[in-house]
């Protein structure tokens, strides 16, 4: 394994199985996946999830496709793992980094969600960006799963 | 991690030490580094050292990875989103961006003093 450029962690009340359903399932995922300001748009990540299928980063309000990359792990409900590209980039798999979430029971309704992103090096802009995203979108989460509301938004 | 107000006094009180926030901006300025790294930079005992990370690892605001031997610490912002948004974010945040830049400006750098 390379060195990651970033792990995120969140402890989250909830399964597993409710977990892996909110990294998959487009209908969860644009109720979190959001940026810090209100009226920045929702994302919904669109695959089949099978290893080697393409997946697309997308507007939920315009459709307008924001990343790219190819699935490389999803094994129910622990682990799913991807690339992470500029659509151009899609054919270019050495302009791709890689994300993976990792889903571990913790005992008692409690699951640890750990997001690792490496492969960032040489693309100080993405890295910008994915550091200030990453933990947005997982303090959403967490609330989201905890509450059935993402958090209030300044 | 037993309740949610439990968890935010844990990371209240790995913030209230100069010390530890130093750790944090070290990792926020080179992530992923291990604790003889990290000691380089720091006028601390290696022992002191481990105490404030496994403080820092308790209240989330460090994660760590293993890779062979060598244990490399991230820096791991999501519980201070999770205070920003309960506690910042619905006051006058452009207000208090401005006051914060204004501050900033005027007194130099931020709190990057061990």
């Amino acid at each position: 394994m390379k060195k990651p450029d970033f792990v995120y962690v969140t402890y989250i009340a909830t399964t597993p199985e409710k977990a892996w359903q909110a990294l998959v399932d487009p209908n969860m995922m644009r109720q979190y996946w959001l940026g810090a300001k209100a009226d920045s748009p929702a994302h919904e990540n669109i695959s089949d999830w099978k290893p080697g299928s393409r997946w697309e980063h997308r507007r939920v309000d315009t459709g307008a496709v924001d990343m790219v990359g190819k699935v490389v792990e999803h094994t129910p409900p622990r682990c799913l793992a991807f690339t992470w590209a500029r659509p151009n980039d899609f054919d270019d798999e050495s302009k791709h980094s890689r994300v993976s979430f990792e889903i571990e029971p913790q005992g008692s309704g409690l699951v640890r969600l750990t997001v690792t992103h490496d492969g960032l090096e040489g693309d100080p802009k993405m890295l910008a960006g994915i550091s200030g995203g990453w933990p947005q979108v997982l303090s959403h989460l967490k609330t989201f799963l905890e509450t059935g509301r993402a958090l209030p938004r300044g | 991690m037993a309740t949610r107000s439990a968890d935010i006094d844990k990371v209240f009180k790995a913030l209230a030490d100069p010390g530890r926030r130093y750790l944090l901006d070290l990792l926020h300025r080179k992530n992923g580094q291990t604790l003889s790294e990290l000691c380089a930079h720091m006028d601390m005992t290696r022992q002191a050292a481990t105490q404030h990370l496994q403080q820092l690892e308790d209240a989330n605001l460090v994660a760590v990875v293993w890779q062979g031997r060598e244990k490399l610490h991230y820096l791991n912002p999501v519980p201070l989103h999770e205070i920003h948004a309960r506690w910042i974010g619905k006051f006058e945040r452009s207000r208090l961006d401005a006051l914060h830049d204004l501050k900033k400006r005027l007194e130099g750098d931020d709190d990057e003093k061990a």
